[in-house]
């Protein structure tokens, strides 16, 4: 890299970084300040792990994320399938075209979406509030399959056609043939799709928002209606820790791509051997 | 592979997700349309749309009391600063991209790496860490005055939205156009300078028209989301700047239901009219992600 690039990228890196920098440093906060540091504390992790709400959050976070994960990877992987197969032209521009809404729509306008119809239809069935766990479990799923599809169909499209159908003329079931033959070629696809989706839902805030009952609170909306009132380093505190999860997940899967790189070429050494 | 079984799988396949999309993307659009032009018992009006294009307010700056329409004041400030926002995204996103690109593999997975470690943390708390750092005894100011710099008030200005949003908004602008940049090759440039073509040319001519599907996802991947965001406003603008998404989920918490709806059915056709002239002006399919 040219010395301006170093320059440049360094720049970009420290407005990046710059905030949350001082969310770790200020995690560790003696005193409530977030702008001024008076000392070294563990004082705000202390107090998040005594926060029962916040541990709930969390909790319902990881199941929400886990369950809107695996079904729409489910539901996704099946109808890019599907879709892949699809021969009339009309028909693959409609399932295209409603694919892309969630993705191209503001989440806003997502969010308010599905809000109406919950209630709407919640009013209908004469309940008072229709808002929990399961019309948020309905929303994540919806804003997730379109990830899901986008990143399993260019796996199907790149697979060679004739290998389901070569599984089948050899005694296999249909079911059975996509098992062994289809789903292996699909795989990093699959899984691309549902690592996307477990963030996503995971991160998600607009969308939660409008869709959540009272009784079910997930992290991002923990967080929103703690800001709503002033602010502890104890946010804080519950920042880093994410970060650090974070890093080491990334840490992780580098780690491991490296070595798949280097078994492939390990691999391809051999063979031209 | 008989017919009967093709349509058999095509169907046990597709089958769940077209009733779910069916149900969950479709119909809760139309329930949008539908609240936009009802009343609160549900009876067919316009009313909504009129609110939206007529609803005046007055606002007083000191010397004189002005009479304005709230609502497209509002809609042509969410539209300034979120056009104001992609710009600045793509003016620095784009040399990164670049360099990126032009990078040895390993500084490209590390750069990928660090410009993607903020996107995972909440959006949320980066906002408010952001406040944190802006307020005018904030860490910014702090250390400005320990410089003798003086010091600057940004807080609760259109600047220190557009600082948020441009923060919160920039690897959706980066990572589009890295991705189609990683892909060009190298020899096409070489080609182009072998042949004469000045540097700047080289970039005008040969590179920018090649990356333009990135930075057309990237422009919308940012546009989108800082027109219609609520609480970068609300921390970074101290309430003062309302935005469409303010007004949005300020009618949805006071359960206008149906006002909320006639924004938010607004604001959808005004995006696809958008994406749609964007679509003719390039003659590109505009893909996200």
């Amino acid at each position: 890299m040219k010395r301006a690039s170093k320059i440049y990228t360094a720049l970009v890196m420290v407005f990046l970084f710059a905030p949350i920098a001082i969310l770790l440093v200020f995690s560790f906060n003696r005193a409530k300040s977030l702008s001024v540091f008076s000392g070294f504390s563990l004082y705000w992790y202390r107090e998040l792990f005594r926060d029962l709400e916040t541990l709930r959050a969390v909790r319902n976070t990881l199941l929400l994320a886990v369950s809107a994960a695996l079904i729409s990877t489910v539901m996704g992987t099946a109808a890019a399938v599907g879709i892949n197969r699809l021969r009339s032209k009309v028909l693959r521009t409609a399932m295209d075209s409603v694919t892309n809404i969630p993705m191209i729509n503001p989440d806003i306008i997502t969010g308010i979406s599905l809000m109406l119809m919950f209630v709407f239809v919640g009013r209908l069935f004469g309940a008072a509030t229709s808002l929990s766990f399961w019309t948020m479990l309905i929303a994540h799923i919806t804003f997730c399959l379109p990830y899901v599809i986008l990143q399993v169909l260019p796996k199907l499209q790149q697979m060679d056609k004739a290998l389901p159908e070569a599984a089948m003329d050899l005694g296999c079931t249909p079911f059975r043939a996509f098992l062994k033959a289809e789903l292996p070629e699909i795989m990093p696809g699959v899984v691309t799709g549902m690592i996307m989706a477990f963030t996503l839902s995971l991160d998600d805030f607009v969308i939660s928002y409008f869709t959540s009952g009272n009784g079910f609170q997930t992290l991002p909306i923990r967080i929103y209606n703690m800001t709503k009132k002033t602010v502890t380093p104890k946010m804080y505190a519950l920042a880093t820790i994410i970060f650090f999860v974070i890093l080491t997940l990334l840490l992780i899967s580098n780690l491991y791509d490296e070595e798949s790189v280097q078994k492939r070429r390990e691999a391809k050494a051999a063979k031209q051997k | 592979m008989n017919r009967k079984t093709r349509s058999l799988i095509q169907r046990m396949t597709l089958t769940p997700y077209s009733v779910w999309a069916a149900l969950f993307i479709v119909v809760p659009l139309i329930f949008v349309a539908y609240y936009a032009f009802t009343d609160s018992a549900f009876h067919f009006t316009f009313d909504n749309i009129a609110r939206f294009f007529t609803a005046t307010s007055r606002i007083d700056d000191g010397e004189s009391v002005r009479e304005v329409r709230t609502y497209l004041v509002i809609f042509w400030r969410s539209l300034k600063l979120a056009l104001v926002s992609t710009f600045i995204c793509l003016l620095t996103g784009y040399p990164l991209a670049y360099i990126m690109a032009r990078a040895n593999k390993r500084t490209q997975n590390i750069l990928l790496t660090l410009i993607m470690i903020p996107m995972w943390m909440n959006f949320l708390i980066r906002t408010y860490a952001w406040m944190t750092i802006l307020q005018d005894t904030g860490i910014l100011n702090g250390f400005l005055s320990a410089l003798h710099l003086g010091r600057v008030h940004i807080i609760g200005t259109e600047a220190a939205v557009v600082i948020g949003m441009v923060y919160d908004y920039f690897p959706y602008m980066v990572l589009p156009i890295y991705s189609v940049m990683a892909k060009l090759d190298g020899k096409l440039l070489e080609a182009a300078s072998d042949l004469g073509c000045p540097g700047l040319s080289v970039l005008r001519r040969v590179i920018w028209p090649l990356s333009l599907p990135g930075v057309l996802s990237g422009v919308t991947m940012v546009l989108i989301p800082s027109i219609s965001t609520f609480y970068i406003s609300q921390k970074l603008g101290n309430g003062k700047f309302f935005l469409i998404g303010d007004a949005i989920e300020g009618q949805y918490v006071a359960n206008n239901l149906h006002f909320a709806a006639a924004i938010a059915f607004i604001l959808m056709v005004i995006l696809l009219v958008c994406m749609g002239l964007m679509q003719k002006l390039t003659n590109r399919k505009i893909i996200v992600a």
